[in-house]
C-alpha cells in the first residue's frame, strides 16, 4: 500500500513538475531559450500571494492576484531583459536568464527578509481514507488542476487562434511572420501562460507546504526543467509527460529508506542517461543544424 | 582497396566516385541515386534549382551526413560513412554556401587552423613551450602567410575574420580549405552573393587554384554564367535526382535541363 | 605618461604582464606575510582571491574558449575539496606530520585536480553529444548529484551532513602557495590558447561543424579541456579545503557555479586577464562587503552583479546595438583617453583604421 500512496503523492508531484515543465517547454519551443529564471517566477507567485494574503485573507483572491501579477512579471522580463537578445547566442540568452533568476531571488530576500513566511490561511490539511489509502485534501486538488490545465492546454493549442500560431512560430519563426502572424505578440502571450501556469504550481506547492522562502522556486524549476528535458523539450505532452514521469520517481525515491538521501542524485542520474540515451527526450524531435 | 575503381572509364585517374547515393530524411528522399565521377585535376560543376539536393551531397561527401545507402569512393578508397574531421584529412575539403569562418580569429589563424594536421605539435609541447613548438607556430605562420599571399589577402592577414569584406571572406573559405591540402575541393556556390566585378575575380582565383595546385573541383553553382565558363563537365541535380550529366555544353543545351531552370 | 604607456607597450612586458604581477604580488605579500605585517584578515582574502582566480580562469576554457556552458564547475571544486581534504586528513594521520606539511598539501593537491579532471572528461563525454543548453543542464545536475551523494554518504566517508573536517595549512604561507599555483594554471592555460590547440579550441566555438571539416579532432579537444578546467577546479577545492577546518558540501550550489560563471562573463568571455581581474575584484568586494552590508543586505551586491551580468550580456550580444556598440567600447573609450587615432588589433599590434571598408557588405 505504501507504495499505492507513493504513486498518487508522485501523480500529484508530478503534476506540479507539469505545469511548470509546460512554461520551461513552451518559451524554449517558441523563443528558442532557456528560461532559466522561470522557477523564480514561482517564488514570485508566492510573495504576490503573502501580500494579498495581509490585505485580503482570502486564498482565492490571492491566487488570482499572484497569477496576475506573474502574468506581468513573466512578460515585462521578456520584453526588457530576453527580447533585446532575439538572434544572439544561446549562450548568452542562457547567462541573461541565470542573471535574472539571481535578481529575482536577491530582491525578494531584499524586500522580505531571509526568514521564511508562513502561509497557513493557504495551507490545506486533511486527508481521505479509502482502506490503507491515505490521499490528502492538496493531492486530490492538485489533481483536479493539472487535468484541468492539461486539457485546457492541450484545447488551446488545438483549437484557438493564438495557439495554433504558437505552434507555427515553434515549427519555423520566420515562415510565421512572413504568414502574417506577429512573432513579438506570440513570445509575450508565450511568456505570460508560463508565468501564469507557474503562478499555479507555486499555490500547489504551498497548499501542501506553507512555508515560503525566496528560493521556493530554485529546486522545483530545475526539476521542471529536468521534467522538460525527460519528455522532450519544445513538446507540450512531453512536458505533461516528463513532470508526471519525474515526480513518480521522486515520490517513489523518497518512500525507499535507504535511497531517500539520494532523491536529487537519482533525478538527476536519470536526466543524464536519458539526454545520452535520447538526446531530444522521449517525445522530442531530433533537429538537425542546417549546413 | 581495388584499382579498377581507381580508374575512371576513360583511364584518368579517378579521384571521387559515388555510387548510388541515397539519403532519406523522414519520407523525402533528399538525394537518390547519384552517381558522381570526378577525375584527377578535373573542374566539375554540380547544378540544380533550389532545393535540389546539391548542398546535401557536399554534406554526404564531407560525413556531415551519412548515407541512406550507396557508396562513395575517394581515390578508390572507401570512405563511406566516415566522420567529417576524418574525411578532411583524407584529403576532401570544402567552403560552405553561408559563410562559417572562424570569427574570432584573425585572417591567418584562420589558415593556420586549416593547416593543423599538416604540422605536427602535441599538447604537451605546447603547455611546456618545448622547442617543436616555437618551431611549429613559425612554420604554421610561414604557409599560412605563403598561402594567404597567393589569394591576395595577406594586407589583411591580422583583421578579424568577421571584419574582412563580404568577397574577401569567400575567399579566405576557400584559402582556408587549400591549407588542408586537400586532394579534392568542394566549393559550395561561392559565387553567391558577389557583384559581378568579384564573380570575375573569385573565377580567376578557381582556374588559378586549379592550374597552380593541380586541383581536382567540385563545384555547387547557380550562376550559369559562371559554371559554363570554368567547368568542363557537369551534373544537374533535380528533386535529388540525375537530370542530366556529362559535358558543360551538351547538358545545358539539353531541354530537360532547361525546363527544370527555367520553365514551371 | 607617455614614458610610462611605452614602458607597457614593449613585446616582453605586454607578453608577460599578467605573470609579473601575480609573481609581484606574490613575492611582495609574502615578504610581509613572512615577516608579520601582514595581518591575517588580508592573507585570508589573498587565500580566497587565489582560489577564484583558479576557478574563474579553469571555467574560462570551457565557456570562454571552447564555448560550451558549464553549470556545474563548484562541482568539480567539490571534489577536489572533499577528495583532497580526506587524501590529506589521512595522510597527516599516517605520516604523524603537522598539518601544515608541504608534501601532504602537494600530494593531496595533485589527487584531488586528477580525480576531478576524471569527473570532467566523464562529464565532458556528454558534451560530444549535446547541444550547448542541453549541456549546461546536464554539468549542473552532476554538480547538483556531487553534492548530494557526498553529503549523504555514510559520515565515517566524508563527514555526511555536518561536514568533512580536514587539515588547514598556516595561514602566513598558504596563499603564497595558492599564487604559485594561479601562475601554473595561467601558463597551462595561456599556453595553450596561444598555441595550434588553442586555435583549434577557438574555431570549436565560432564554427563546429566547420572545425570539424577543417579536419579538428572536436572529440580530442572538448575532452580535454573540460578534463584540464575540471583539474584546476579540483585544485582550488583542495586549497579551499585547506583555508577551511570543516567542508560543507552546502557551499558548492549551484549558485556558487554562477558566482564563478558571472567572473568569467565580467573578464569578457574569451579573456583570461579579464576572468583573473574579474574573479579578483569580485572576491574583494565579497570579503570587505560582507563587514558591511549585515543581515539580509548583504544580498544588496548580489542584486548589483545579477544587475551588471544582464546589462554586459545585453550590452555585447544584443544584435540591436552594435551601432552603440562601435561608438562606445573599451578600445574607442580608452582610445579617446589616450587620443590615439589608431585601433588596435587582436594580438595587440596596431593597425591604421580601414573598418570603412570591412562595414560595406
Amino acid at each position: 500500500m505504501d507504495f499505492i500512496n507513493a504513486l498518487i503523492n508522485g501523480l500529484s508531484l508530478g503534476g506540479t513538475y507539469a505545469m511548470i515543465a509546460i512554461g520551461y517547454t513552451m518559451v524554449y519551443g517558441i523563443a528558442k531559450m532557456l528560461n532559466f529564471a522561470h522557477g523564480d517566477i514561482i517564488m514570485v507567485g508566492g510573495y504576490a500571494m503573502y501580500v494579498t494574503l495581509l490585505l485580503v485573507g482570502q486564498p482565492i483572491v490571492a491566487l488570482i492576484a499572484a497569477i496576475v501579477f506573474c502574468v506581468i512579471l513573466g512578460v515585462c522580463v521578456e520584453r526588457f531583459a530576453y527580447k533585446p537578445l532575439r538572434g544572439a547566442s544561446p549562450l548568452a540568452v542562457l547567462i541573461t536568464a541565470i542573471g535574472v533568476s539571481s535578481l529575482l531571488q536577491s530582491l525578494a530576500q531584499i524586500a522580505f527578509g531571509s526568514a521564511p513566511k508562513m502561509l497557513m490561511a493557504v495551507q490545506i490539511s486533511g486527508t481521505v481514507t479509502l482502506g490503507s489509502i491515505h490521499i490528502a485534501y492538496y493531492t486530490i486538488l492538485t489533481l483536479a488542476l493539472t487535468v484541468v490545465i492539461m486539457v485546457a492546454m492541450t484545447l488551446f493549442v488545438k483549437y484557438s487562434k493564438p495557439g495554433r500560431a504558437m505552434v507555427a512560430v515553434s515549427e519555423d519563426r520566420d515562415a510565421a511572420r512572413l504568414m502574417g502572424i506577429n512573432t513579438n505578440a506570440i513570445i509575450a502571450i508565450t511568456f505570460a501562460i508560463g508565468s501564469a501556469l507557474a503562478a499555479v504550481a507555486g499555490y500547489c506547492m504551498l497548499i501542501k507546504s506553507p512555508t515560503l522562502t525566496n528560493t521556493l522556486g530554485a529546486m522545483p524549476g530545475i526539476k521542471a526543467f529536468t521534467a522538460a528535458v525527460i519528455g522532450g523539450i519544445g513538446s507540450i505532452p512531453g512536458a505533461m509527460l516528463g513532470g508526471i514521469v519525474l515526480g513518480v520517481i521522486e515520490a517513489i525515491s523518497l518512500s525507499i529508506p535507504g535511497l531517500a538521501p539520494f532523491t536529487d542524485a537519482v533525478e538527476f542520474g536519470i536526466l543524464i542517461i536519458i539526454l545520452l540515451v535520447k538526446p531530444a527526450g522521449l517525445l522530442g524531435k531530433a533537429r538537425r543544424e542546417k549546413v | 582497396m581495388n584499382d579498377t575503381q581507381f580508374v575512371a572509364s576513360d583511364g584518368r585517374e579517378s579521384v571521387l566516385r559515388t555510387e548510388h547515393l541515397r539519403i532519406q530524411f523522414g519520407g523525402l528522399r533528399a538525394v537518390d541515386d547519384v552517381n558522381l565521377e570526378i577525375k584527377k585535376g578535373e573542374l566539375y560543376g554540380l547544378i540544380g534549382p533550389n532545393g535540389a539536393g546539391k548542398t546535401t551531397v557536399f554534406n554526404l561527401l564531407t560525413g556531415v551526413y551519412k548515407p541512406t545507402s550507396g557508396k562513395i569512393f575517394l581515390c578508390g578508397k572507401d570512405i563511406t560513412g566516415k566522420a567529417p574531421a576524418e574525411i578532411n584529412r583524407l584529403g576532401i575539403a570544402r567552403t560552405f554556401q553561408n559563410i562559417r569562418l572562424f570569427n574570432n580569429l584573425t585572417v591567418i589563424e584562420n589558415v593556420m587552423v586549416g593547416l593543423s594536421n599538416s604540422i605536427s605539435c602535441n599538447i604537451a609541447q605546447s603547455i611546456f613551450r618545448l622547442p617543436r613548438h616555437k618551431k611549429s607556430e613559425k612554420e604554421f605562420y610561414e604557409r599560412a602567410l605563403e598561402l594567404l599571399k597567393v589569394f591576395q589577402l595577406d594586407e589583411y592577414k591580422d583583421y578579424l575574420a568577421a571584419n574582412l569584406p563580404y568577397g574577401k571572406q569567400r575567399k579566405l573559405e576557400i584559402a582556408r580549405a587549400m591549407a588542408t591540402n586537400p586532394t579534392l575541393l568542394l566549393l559550395d556556390e561561392p559565387a553567391a552573393g558577389m557583384n559581378p566585378n568579384e564573380t570575375q575575380e573569385l573565377m580567376d582565383d578557381i582556374t588559378f587554384v586549379r592550374k597552380n595546385f593541380g586541383m581536382t573541383i567540385l563545384l555547387i553553382e547557380h550562376d550559369m554564367r559562371l559554371v559554363s565558363g570554368i567547368c568542363e563537365n557537369l551534373t544537374v541535380l533535380n528533386f535529388g535526382t540525375e537530370l542530366a550529366k556529362g559535358e558543360t555544353a551538351k547538358v545545358l543545351s539539353d531541354p530537360a535541363v532547361v525546363k527544370a531552370y527555367l520553365g514551371e | 605618461m607617455n614614458r610610462i604607456a611605452a614602458f607597457f607597450k614593449k613585446p616582453f612586458i605586454r607578453r608577460y604582464a599578467n605573470y609579473l604581477v601575480i609573481g609581484a604580488a606574490a613575492l611582495i605579500f609574502g615578504l610581509l606575510s613572512v615577516t608579520g605585517a601582514l595581518s591575517m584578515s588580508n592573507q585570508f582574502l589573498l587565500e580566497q582571491i587565489s582560489i577564484a582566480v583558479l576557478l574563474a580562469v579553469s571555467l574560462s576554457m570551457v565557456v570562454g574558449f571552447l564555448g560550451e556552458l558549464s553549470l556545474g564547475h563548484a562541482g568539480f571544486m567539490c571534489v577536489g575539496a572533499y577528495l583532497g581534504g580526506k587524501i590529506a586528513s589521512l595522510l597527516v594521520s599516517a605520516m604523524g606530520v603537522g598539518e601544515s606539511n608541504f608534501l601532504v598539501l602537494i600530494l593531496s593537491l595533485l589527487i584531488g585536480g586528477a580525480v576531478a579532471a576524471l569527473f570532467g572528461f566523464i562529464i565532458g563525454l556528454p558534451a560530444l553529444r549535446l547541444r550547448g543548453d542541453y549541456l549546461a543542464i546536464v554539468t549542473l545536475a552532476f554538480g547538483e548529484i556531487v553534492r548530494s551523494v557526498l553529503m549523504n554518504l555514510p559520515s565515517e566517508l566524508f563527514g555526511g551532513t555536518l561536514g568533512l573536517k580536514t587539515p588547514r595549512f598556516t595561514r602566513q604561507y598558504l596563499f603564497i602557495i595558492a599564487l604559485v599555483l594561479v601562475l601554473a594554471c595561467l601558463a597551462v592555460t595561456q599556453n595553450l590558447i596561444r598555441s595550434k590547440h588553442g586555435r583549434a579550441i577557438i574555431s570549436i566555438k565560432d564554427n563546429e561543424i566547420a572545425a570539424r571539416a577543417m579536419g579538428i579532432d572536436v572529440t580530442k579537444y572538448k575532452l580535454f579541456v573540460f578534463t584540464i578546467s575540471s583539474f584546476f577546479a579540483g585544485v582550488a577545492g583542495v586549497l579551499y579545503s585547506y583555508t577551511q577546518s570543516t567542508v560543507q558540501s552546502a557551499t558548492f550550489d549551484y549558485n556558487y557555479s554562477i558566482e564563478i560563471l558571472v567572473m568569467v562573463v565580467l573578464g569578457g568571455m574569451g579573456s583570461i586577464n579579464g576572468s583573473m581581474i574579474a574573479a579578483a575584484l569580485i572576491t574583494f568586494l565579497n570579503v570587505k562587503l560582507q563587514s558591511v552590508l549585515k543581515g539580509d543586505m548583504a544580498v544588496l551586491k548580489d542584486v548589483i552583479y545579477a544587475l551588471i551580468l544582464i546589462l554586459i550580456v545585453i550590452y555585447k550580444n544584443a544584435p540591436g546595438l552594435s551601432a552603440f556598440r562601435e561608438k562606445y567600447n573599451f578600445k574607442t573609450l580608452t582610445a579617446k583617453l589616450f587620443k590615439k587615432k589608431e585601433t588596435v588589433s587582436k594580438n595587440g599590434d596596431t593597425v591604421p583604421v580601414v573598418q570603412e571598408e570591412a562595414k560595406d557588405e
